[in-house]
C-alpha cells in the first residue's frame, strides 16, 4: 500500500549571521494512511520544526534545504506558496499547542468553521454552516447549533481546543499534523481530547501525525513512534517495541527518567549532560558524549537507522557486524 | 526531635476582588466579582519531609504556595511556622529574619533569574540581604559552594541567566533558595518548564538535598508521577478547597476522593495495560461562581441530594482526610 | 569596562550596527557635531562673541566661494561681522547643552514616575496617569512658551544661568510623559515576573526591587526614546529661541541664528540663516536616524 506521507532525506537549514544551523539532517520517515505516528523528542530535538516543513509553515530564513517531501506519492516540498495554501486545510490538517491563539477572536467560531469548508469544499452558505454544527457536534460541543455561532472566548480551554480540531477535519483531509495538542490542558481534559482525536481520525480515515514530548499521551494513542534527537530520529518503531524495549541507548535512557505511576523508585535515571545546541552537534552519532555504551565508531561515523528487533535504531551497537564481534 | 510539625496551615483562604471598575459596576449594574482563590485549606508538614500539593488549573495550589511564603497575606486563617504564625511575624519588622527559614523556587526557570545580574550577583542577594556575609571575598567563597552544592562550578558564577539552559537556571534557582540555610522550601512547579531528563536531574538534586540537610518541602505540581516520585504525603485540591490528603502509599493505592479516583484515572500512562478507563466529564467550573455544596458534585459519579446542598468537610477516615459526603456516608 | 564594551561590540547590537550604513554615517556626523560643539572655543578659527576682534568692515560677506568672499570667513559673515563658521559652532554649543540637559532632566522626571506608577498601582498608577493625560492635552511648545515667557516677565533682570533653568525646565516639562508612560508598561510587566517575587521572599525592599532589579529591565526603550528626544529637544530650543523667548540674546544658540539671519534673507544675504538652519537640520536628523536604527536594534521581533 502507498504510504500517505514520504519524507526522504529531509534537512533544515537556518541561516544565521554566525553561519548556517542544520535543524534537522537528513530525517526519513513515512505514514501510512489512517495511521497514528507519533514524533517524541525533548526541546531542541527538530521535531516540531518537522511538522512545520510538512505543512509548509517553516518560518524564515529557515528553509528545506535537501530532501523531499512526498504525500500521496507527489512531492510537496518545492510548490509555491499559492499551491501550498490549496494543500493545507484540504489535505493536510494542522493543529497547534495554544488553542487560545489558534482561533481568531474577532470572528464567531460558526464563521472560521464555514470559511475553511468553502474555501476547499465547493458547497454552498447554508450547506457549509450544516456541516460546520454536524463538526460540533462530533467533537462533543454540546448545544452545537447555539454555539457556532458564539465567539473563541465564550469557550473554555478545552472546549476551544475541540474547535480546533474541527477546525482541522473541516476540509476532510488525509493528514493531520498535531503539534502538541495536549500540552496547554488540564490532565483530565487532555484524556478527553485524546480519546477524541483518535475517534474522529479513525472514523475519517485521516493519518496523524503527533508531535509531544510526552510519552503518556503517545503511549496511548500512536501505532508507531520515531524519537528524535538533535535534528535527527534515533529510533523508529511500534509503540509497544519503543518502549519496553527500546533499542537506541537515548530512547532507553529517557524512558528510565521518566517518572511512572506504576514504578516506584528512589532515584530517577538521569542522563548527564544535555542535549548539544545546533551549532556544536559532536561528530559521527550526536548522542556519543552522553551515551553509557560508546565505542570507537560511534564518535567518527554517523549511524543511519537499522533493523534491532521490531524497531529500528540509529546505534551501531544494532550493526550485524559489531553484533557478531560484541557476542 | 520535635513531635510539633514544622508547618502547619489552619483554615487558610485567600479571596481576591476581581470586580469591575466602580463605574462599570454603577453604568452596566455589574456586580461585584470576588474570587475565592483559596477556601478554607487545612493541613501539616512535618520536618524533614515532603508534602505535595496536586490539582489542575484555578484549583488554588499556586496561591496557597504564594501564602505560605508570605507574598500574600490571607483573608482568612493562620500558617504557623515552628509554632510562630508568620503573617504576624512578617509584619513587623522583627520578623524579617523568618524569611531567612523560608524560601521559594518557582516554576519558570526563564523568568525567575533577573536577565542582568550575573549569577553571583544573584545567588549572593539573601546573604547580602540579611547580612550573613559582608566581606566581597567571604561572599564570593559562599557563592562558589553554593553553586557547587547544585552541580554547578565556581566558573559559572561570573555569567549572565542567558547562557545557562532551563535545567541549570532552575539549579541556581535553588542555589539561591538555599543561600540563607531555610528549613522550608516551597517548590511551585519546579519542573514543570523542563524536559524529561533534565527534570530527572533536577528532582534527584531536590531529593539529595533533602536527605543532607533535612529540607521540608512543600512540592505543588499537576503531574502525578512526579508527585509519587517526590512526596511522602499528598493534598488534592479542587476548586481552593482541600479534597484529600492522604500519606503518599494510601493515596495512591486506594484513592477515597472521587476526583482523586478521576485524576488517577485520567493520566495516560506509559505502561497502559490497555484496561478501559471511564471517561472524565465535564470541565473545571468557574471559579467565580462555584457550585454549592460540594464543588465536584456537577461531576461527580455518586452526587446525591446532599452533596448540591452541603459543603463536605474535611474528616479523618480510615487513616485518611477525605471530604465527601458519599465516603462518609460509606456509600463508595 | 573593557570587557562590557567588547561583549557590546561582538552582541547582536554591535553586529547591527556595523551592518546599518545609515547608522555609522548618522554616529559619525553626529559625533563630528557633538566634537565641534563641545570643544568650539578651543577649534573654532574666530570667537565671535569678543567685541574686541570684531570689525564692522567684514560684515555682510558672502561664503567664501563667492565672489567678495574671503578664506578667512568660510561661510560669511554676519551684519556684525562674526564668522559664520564660529557662530555655527558657538550656536551648537548652546543648543546642544540646553537639548541633551533637557532630556536628561525629562528622563530623571519621568522614568521615576513611570517606576512608582507601574509599581505601586492603585490610586498612584491612576493619579500619574491622569497628571500625564492633562500634559497630554497641552501643546508642547504651548507650555514651554508660556513657561518661558511667564519667566521671562518675572525675572526680567535675571542672571543667565537662570534664564537657561528655566529653558531647560520648561522643554522637560513637556517631554516626561513618553518616558513615564514606557517605563510604566514595562514595569507593569516585570513586576509580576518571577525574579521579583524571588526578591520579595528573600525579604528586599520594594525600593531596592525597584532600583536594582526592575530599572536596568526597563531602561532598553528609554535610551531609545532619549535619543529621539534630544531632536526634538533642540528643535524645540530653536523654536523657542526664534520666537524670542528661549536663550537669552547674548549667547545665541541656532535658534536665535536663524532669526537673526531670517531679516537679512530678503535682501540677499541668505548665509546668515541658511547655514544655522542646515547645522540644525544635520544635528537633527543624525541623532533622529541613530535613534531609529537603536529602536529597529532593539526589538526583538525585527531580529
Amino acid at each position: 500500500m502507498q504510504a500517505l506521507l514520504e519524507v526522504s532525506h529531509l534537512v533544515v537549514d537556518i541561516p544565521g549571521r554566525r553561519g548556517t544551523l542544520r535543524a534537522i539532517d537528513g530525517i526519513s520517515f513515512s505514514i501510512a494512511p489512517g495511521e497514528i505516528l507519533g514524533v517524541v523528542g525533548e526541546s531542541g530535538a527538530g521535531k516540531s520544526l518537522t511538522g512545520a516543513a510538512i505543512i509548509g509553515l517553516l518560518e524564515p530564513p529557515g528553509r528545506v534545504a535537501s530532501g523531499e517531501i512526498l504525500l500521496e506519492g507527489k512531492r510537496i516540498d518545492n510548490l509555491s506558496a499559492h499551491e501550498m495554501q490549496h494543500i493545507r486545510g484540504k489535505r493536510i490538517g494542522a493543529i497547534f499547542q495554544d488553542p487560545l491563539t489558534s482561533l481568531n477572536p474577532l470572528f464567531t467560531v460558526g464563521k472560521q468553521l464555514t470559511e475553511t469548508i468553502r474555501a476547499h469544499l465547493p458547497v454552498s452558505e447554508r450547506e457549509a454552516r450544516q456541516r460546520a454544527i454536524g463538526l460540533l457536534e462530533d467533537t462533543g460541543i454540546p448545544g452545537a447549533a447555539q454555539r457556532i455561532d458564539h465567539y473563541p472566548h465564550q469557550f473554555s480551554g478545552g472546549m476551544r481546543q475541540r474547535v480546533v480540531i474541527a477546525l482541522a477535519l473541516a476540509a476532510e483531509p488525509t493528514l493531520i499534523v498535531a503539534d502538541e495538542p495536549t500540552t496547554a490542558l488540564d490532565v483530565s481534559i487532555q484524556a478527553q481530547i485524546i480519546q477524541l482525536l483518535k475517534r474522529l481520525c479513525h472514523e475519517r480515515g485521516a493519518a496523524v501525525m503527533l508531535i509531544t514530548h510526552d510519552m503518556g499521551v503517545i503511549a496511548e494513542t500512536c501505532d508507531r513512534v520515531a524519537v528524535m534527537y538533535a535534528g535527527r530520529i534515533v529510533e523508529i518503531g511500534p509503540v509497544h517495541e519503543v518502549i519496553h524495549a527500546p533499542a537506541h541507548p537515548y530512547t532507553a535512557g529517557l524512558m528510565e527518567s521518566i517518572p511512572d505511576m506504576s514504578v516506584e523508585r528512589e532515584r530517577l535515571n538521569q542522563i548527564d549532560g544535555a542535549m548539544p545546541r545546533l551549532n556544536a552537534i559532536p561528530s559521527g552519532c550526536a548522542y556519543h558524549p552522553r551515551c553509557p555504551r560508546v565505542f570507537e565508531r560511534c564518535q567518527v561515523e554517523r549511524p543511519t537507522l537499522i533493523a534491532a528487533g521490531a524497531t529500528q535504531a540509529a546505534c551501531w551497537l544494532h550493526d550485524a557486524e559489531h553484533g557478531k564481534a560484541v557476542a | 526531635m520535635s513531635a510539633q510539625p514544622l508547618v502547619r496551615v489552619d483554615d487558610l483562604a485567600k479571596t481576591f476582588d476581581v470586580s469591575p471598575p466602580w463605574l462599570n459596576r454603577v453604568l452596566e449594574r455589574k456586580p461585584r466579582a470576588l474570587l475565592h482563590a483559596v477556601d478554607g485549606v487545612s493541613f501539616e508538614i512535618e520536618r524533614g519531609k515532603t508534602m505535595a500539593l496536586v490539582g489542575e488549573s484555578g484549583c488554588g495550589k499556586s496561591t496557597v504556595a504564594r501564602l505560605l511564603v508570605g507574598l500574600y497575606a490571607p483573608t482568612r486563617g493562620s500558617v504557623a511556622f515552628d509554632g510562630q504564625d508568620v503573617h504576624a511575624a512578617l509584619a513587623q519588622p522583627s520578623g524579617r529574619a523568618l524569611r531567612r527559614h523560608i524560601q521559594m523556587i518557582f516554576q519558570d526557570p526563564y523568568a525567575s533569574l533577573n536577565p542582568r545580574w550575573t549569577v553571583e550577583a544573584i545567588v549572593g542577594e539573601p546573604l547580602v540581604e540579611h547580612a550573613i556575609v559582608s566581606e566581597r571575598a567571604a561572599l564570593s567563597t559562599r557563592v562558589d559552594e553554593l553553586l557547587r552544592s547544585v552541580g554547578l562550578s565556581g566558573q559559572d558564577k561570573t555569567k549572565y541567566p542567558h547562557q545557562f539552559s532551563g535545567g541549570q537556571r532552575q539549579r541556581i534557582s535553588i542555589a539561591r533558595a538555599l543561600a540563607t540555610a531555610p528549613e522550608f522550601l516551597v517548590c511551585d512547579e519546579p519542573t514543570s518548564a523542563l524536559d524529561v531528563s533534565v527534570q530527572a536531574q533536577v528532582l534527584n538534586i531536590m531529593k539529595d538535598l533533602q536527605r543532607e540537610r533535612g529540607l521540608t518541602y512543600l512540592f505543588i505540581s499537576h503531574n502525578l508521577a512526579v508527585v509519587r516520585h517526590v512526596s511522602d504525603s499528598v493534598g488534592v485540591m479542587y476548586l481552593g478547597r482541600l479534597v484529600e490528603v492522604a500519606d503518599k502509599r494510601a493515596l495512591f493505592a486506594q484513592p477515597r476522593h472521587p476526583y482523586t479516583r478521576m485524576l488517577l484515572d485520567a493520566i495516560p500512562q506509559m505502561h497502559a495495560t490497555g484496561r478501559a478507563r471511564t471517561p472524565v466529564q465535564g470541565e473545571v467550573p468557574n471559579p467565580l461562581s462555584p457550585p454549592t455544596g460540594c464543588a465536584f458534585h456537577p461531576r461527580c459519579p455518586h452526587a446525591n441530594a446532599r452533596c448540591s446542598a452541603e459543603r463536605p468537610r474535611l474528616l479523618e477516615i480510615d487513616g485518611v482526610r477525605v471530604a465527601c459526603h458519599a465516603v462518609e456516608e460509606r456509600r463508595i | 569596562m573593557k570587557q562590557t564594551l567588547t561583549r557590546w561590540f561582538d552582541g547582536d547590537l554591535g553586529y547591527s550596527f556595523r551592518h546599518s550604513p545609515v547608522a555609522i554615517a548618522a554616529a559619525v556626523v553626529g559625533l563630528i557635531c557633538l566634537l565641534c560643539a563641545a570643544f568650539a572655543p578651543w577649534i573654532a578659527p574666530h570667537n565671535p562673541y569678543d567685541l574686541s576682534t570684531l570689525d564692522l568692515m567684514d560684515a555682510r560677506l558672502p561664503p567664501a566661494w563667492m565672489e567678495q568672499g574671503t578664506r578667512k570667513f568660510m561661510l560669511g559673515t554676519d551684519e556684525q561681522g562674526r564668522d559664520i563658521v564660529s557662530t555655527l559652532m558657538y550656536g551648537a554649543r548652546i543648543s546642544l547643552v540646553v537639548g541633551i540637559a533637557s532630556v536628561l532632566l525629562s528622563m530623571l522626571v519621568g522614568v521615576s514616575l513611570g517606576l512608582l506608577a507601574g509599581f505601586r498601582g492603585g490610586w498612584v498608577d491612576s493619579f500619574l496617569m491622569r497628571l500625564c493625560d492633562v500634559m497630554l492635552s497641552f501643546p508642547a511648545i504651548l507650555v514651554a512658551l508660556l513657561i518661558a515667557g511667564v519667566g521671562r516677565a518675572l525675572f526680567p533682570n535675571a542672571p543667565n544661568t537662570v534664564a537657561f533653568g528655566v529653558l531647560i525646565l520648561a522643554i522637560s516639562l513637556t517631554k516626561w510623559v513618553d518616558y513615564a508612560r514606557t517605563v510604566r508598561g514595562s514595569t507593569m510587566v516585570e513586576r509580576h515576573k518571577e525574579y521579583v517575587q524571588a526578591a520579595r521572599v528573600t525579604g528586599v525592599s520594594s525600593l531596592r526591587i525597584m532600583r536594582k532589579h526592575v530599572l536596568p529591565n526597563v531602561l532598553g526603550p528609554v535610551f531609545v526614546i532619549s535619543t529621539i528626544q534630544v531632536a526634538t529637544a533642540i528643535i524645540t530650543e530653536a523654536t523657542l529661541s526664534f520666537l524670542g523667548v528661549g536663550v537669552p540674546p547674548t549667547s545665541p544658540s541656532l535658534g536665535t541664528l536663524i532669526s537673526n539671519g531670517n531679516q537679512f534673507l530678503f535682501s540677499g544675504e541668505w548665509w546668515m540663516t541658511v547655514f544655522p538652519g542646515a547645522a540644525l537640520v544635520l544635528i537633527a536628523l543624525s541623532v533622529n536616524l541613530l535613534g531609529d536604527w537603536l529602536r529597529d536594534a532593539l526589538n526583538p521581533r525585527l531580529r
